[in-house]
């Protein structure tokens, strides 16, 4: 397959995931923000959500407070922040029409019509008890690919870097949730109520589709500890870090070249890692150092990654 | 050549009747509720507005894309008009390419006095690099895309040759594709000659053209990219071939042989279908601002290391100063009468025919040589007088960039437009590919123009498509 067909294929599952999970983050922001909380907490809500995209001097150049209008208008509909929803959909759909011969014609159908519907979405539904629904439908839309990926693609190269875009994309995604709730709870200003604690981490968890998941696994009280353990290290929960890297790894395999065994090391040693890790383990090493750590080595596959594949080589 | 004022109505008969080929579908049309005609039809905008049928469109906003109009109406050929087409088709096609390669040889039709030296030697569109280059099978133009417009019964003109990069069969492919969706129950009433094996026939004729001692011979479309007017085409003819669709920047050149980059490191190329002018191909020989080729690419072709389809310097052999000696390359080359007609066509750089034009620009339609896609050209009794007067102008200043023609009367065929529906003039772009043989299937593109009257079925100038039915008996 030609390198940047790959290229394009990678980036356009990339910001699939992209989208879904910037409206999975500001749909739990938005349920939070009905939850009774402390003077500046809404606010304070908000302003976390934009540390996770790592925007937040894009944003203050722009707007002058984070309230959740204003988060919502950069994060949803704002053409200049490269991960706003529309953004995210509008590369999806550009990556993908540069590839509509190689994806098959469904999916470029699903890609082109997400898009089409987003630049068209009627605003006004943002600003009232409609918004719910509009992050339903992102998801849904992102749901929807996936199953077209699934249902409709031969298994072969293509698909294979697709769904290395897919989870590499979500297990950065999965770690920043963690990361940022984890800080809002134990290092940052939240005051020490256990109801607020227990809504915002129920939120985490629905955050990644994994309220009734946390129920079946464990039968017990959420606490933070089994909360970061079924997202961070559990086998069976599909948006967890091990999850993530486990499909990294293994689609990594599947399209081996002749340069790519560094990266393959690399993602085999930090799926192994996921695979034979104990929470206790990473509590002692401290949960935000672990999870920046993380962060920075998915961080590296992506480029390793992009030198071994995507970019158009020179003469060699 | 037919009057004017007498256009011949696909459909119906002058005196009112329903042709014979017809009759089945307007036996359909009127047993069919109207409102169920009108969903169809919004069904079909839809679908193709999801499936990205669409084409951007020169000068408009950067990325604006608009849908071709479709008309759910077919175009219907009876089978016995379409053998008589088809045999011209194959005709002309097969002479054209003994003249390309005929100018890039001996050029012994020019020493026979057929055609002017200078009319080929000094065509900005004749490549001098071609000259002595060996093309596999002797084949220049693979893909030809043929303009024929209907005046009278079986009365058929040739408008244009289309040597170059034709395009317009994905809208083809697709275009009976919708049909069968939408109305499944017509095409049980009629035995429609299918034309979906478009893309096999491709491939095999590509694969057919591979350089010498190639065996399993790697095909790409390579296209100017998705910003291009038709990238739509290039991806869907990609897809359906199960080749990869290649932009320059992909390609490189090593050792006189052309490779692409992939994953899995350089893979050698054979044989490329190639959607870029001559121009853009190799910014080395030609552009050299092009972005859009690959450097070297041209050593790689001369030395026979791979194919392009088409070759380069057709253009030379579909240039409308070229055109009128067609009739004249069927008798030179294969001593036969010409089965299709040409437009008789007045060469404003010859000093009597300028003088004729100037003096009936009201009458005639003036085209410039190069000109494609219906823009820079005047249609006479439809132009305002400072339009003409434009015209003049043109002509007078640089008289050998135009030709003119008599306004033909195109046939028209019924077409659904606001008011319900009414006739529409239209042409036909059969495809003929050459390599082993010649080829075809049955029908080509129909192109109507949608505005009232109007002569420019272009895309561009607010042309739409219909389907295209070659009856099988």
């Amino acid at each position: 397959m030609l390198s940047r067909t790959a290229d394009h294929l990678y980036w356009m599952a990339r910001y699939i995931e992209r989208a879904e999970n910037v409206a999975r983050m500001l749909d739990v922001n938005y349920r939070m923000s009905m939850v009774p909380q402390a003077d500046g907490g809404i606010d304070a809500g908000w302003g976390a959500t934009l540390s996770i995209t790592g925007l937040e001097d894009a944003f203050r150049a722009k707007y002058p407070a984070a309230t959740m209008e204003s988060v919502l208008e950069f994060m949803v509909f704002d053409g200049s922040n490269p991960s706003s929803i529309m953004s995210c959909l509008r590369m999806a759909r550009e990556n993908a029409h540069a590839v509509r011969g190689t994806i098959t014609s469904e999916m470029w159908e699903t890609t082109n019509d997400t898009w089409l519907k987003m630049r068209d979405y009627p605003r006004w539904k943002l600003s009232g008890s409609e918004i719910g629904e509009f992050f339903e439908w992102v998801k849904f839309r992102s749901h929807l690919s996936r199953g077209v990926t699934l249902g409709t693609m031969l298994r072969d190269e293509a698909f294979h870097f697709i769904r290395l875009g897919t989870f590499l994309e979500r297990a950065d995604a999965t770690a920043r949730f963690i990361d940022v709730k984890y800080h809002m709870l134990v290092d940052g200003k939240a005051p020490p109520d256990a109801a607020a604690d227990y809504y915002q981490w129920s939120a985490l968890l629905r955050s990644v589709s994994a309220f009734e998941v946390y129920r079946k696994v464990y039968r017990d009280l959420i606490t933070p500890v089994k909360v970061t353990e079924l997202l961070i290290l559990n086998d069976q929960m599909p948006r967890s870090l091990r999850t993530s890297m486990v499909e990294v790894y293994e689609n990594l395999l599947a399209v081996s070249n002749y340069r790519s065994k560094e990266t393959q090391r690399r993602a085999g040693e930090l799926q192994a890692s996921l695979k034979f890790g104990r929470i206790e383990d990473v509590f002692a090493r401290g949960l935000h150092e672990y999870l920046t750590q993380f962060i920075v080595r998915v961080n590296d596959l992506g480029n390793r990654i992009s030198n071994d594949f995507l970019v158009p080589m020179s003469s060699s | 050549m037919a009057n004017p004022s007498s256009i011949y109505d696909e459909m119906n008969g002058a005196d009112g009747t329903v042709r014979a080929h017809y009759a089945g579908y307007q036996k359909w049309l009127a047993e069919t509720p109207p409102e169920r005609i009108a969903q169809k039809r919004a069904e079909a905008d839809l679908v193709f507005h999801r499936v990205g049928i669409t084409f951007a469109v020169y000068g408009e906003e950067e990325g604006k894309e608009r849908l071709i109009p479709f008309d759910v109406v077919p175009r219907i050929i009876p089978a016995q008009e379409w053998k008589q087409l088809a045999a011209g088709l194959r005709q002309r096609v097969k002479a054209l390419n003994m003249f390309l390669h005929d100018v890039y040889h001996d050029q012994e039709i020019i020493k026979a006095g057929k055609i002017p030296a200078e009319q080929v030697l000094s065509n900005s569109q004749y490549r001098p690099e071609m000259q002595g280059v060996d093309v596999p099978g002797g084949i220049y133009a693979h893909i030809a895309g043929v303009d024929v417009v209907r005046a009278g019964a079986g009365e058929f003109y040739v408008l244009e040759d289309n040597l170059r990069v034709p395009s317009g069969v994905s809208y083809m492919l697709e275009d009976r594709r919708m049909m069968m969706r939408l109305f499944p129950e017509l095409f049980s009433r009629y035995r429609v000659a299918p034309v979906e094996h478009y893309p096999d026939m491709l491939l095999s004729n590509l694969r057919a053209v591979a350089p010498a001692g190639v065996l399993d011979p790697t095909v790409i479309v390579l296209t100017p990219g998705a910003y291009n007017s038709a990238y739509f085409e290039h991806a869907f003819l990609a897809q359906q071939m199960g080749v990869e669709l290649v932009e320059g920047q992909d390609l490189f050149v090593r050792d006189e042989h052309l490779y692409m980059r992939t994953t899995q490191g350089p893979q050698r190329v054979d044989v490329i279908y190639r959607r870029i002018d001559d121009d853009f191909l190799d910014p080395l020989a030609f552009r050299a601002d092009s972005m859009l080729g690959v450097p070297g690419l041209l050593q790689v072709y001369r030395a026979g290391h791979v194919t392009l389809a088409n070759a380069i310097g057709t253009g030379v052999a579909d240039d409308k100063s070229i055109y009128p000696y067609v009739p004249d390359m069927i008798r030179f080359y294969l001593d036969e009468e010409p089965l299709l007609n040409n437009v008789p066509t007045y060469m404003c750089r010859k000093k009597e025919d300028l003088a004729y034009v100037l003096a009936h620009l009201d009458e005639l339609v003036v085209k410039e040589t190069h000109g494609a896609g219906g823009y820079g050209m005047l249609i006479g009794p439809r132009a305002s007088k400072e339009e003409i007067e434009r015209f003049r102008q043109l002509l007078t200043e640089t008289p050998e960039r135009y030709i003119a023609q008599p306004t033909l009367s195109l046939s028209a065929c019924p077409t659904f437009v606001d008011a319900g529906i009414a006739p529409r003039h239209i042409d036909l772009r059969p495809f003929v590919l050459s390599g082993k043989d010649i080829n075809m299937v049955p029908g080509g593109l129909t192109r109507v123009a949608l505005r009232e009257g109007s002569l420019v079925v272009n895309s561009s100038q607010g042309g739409g498509t219909k389907d295209t039915w070659v009856l099988e008996i």
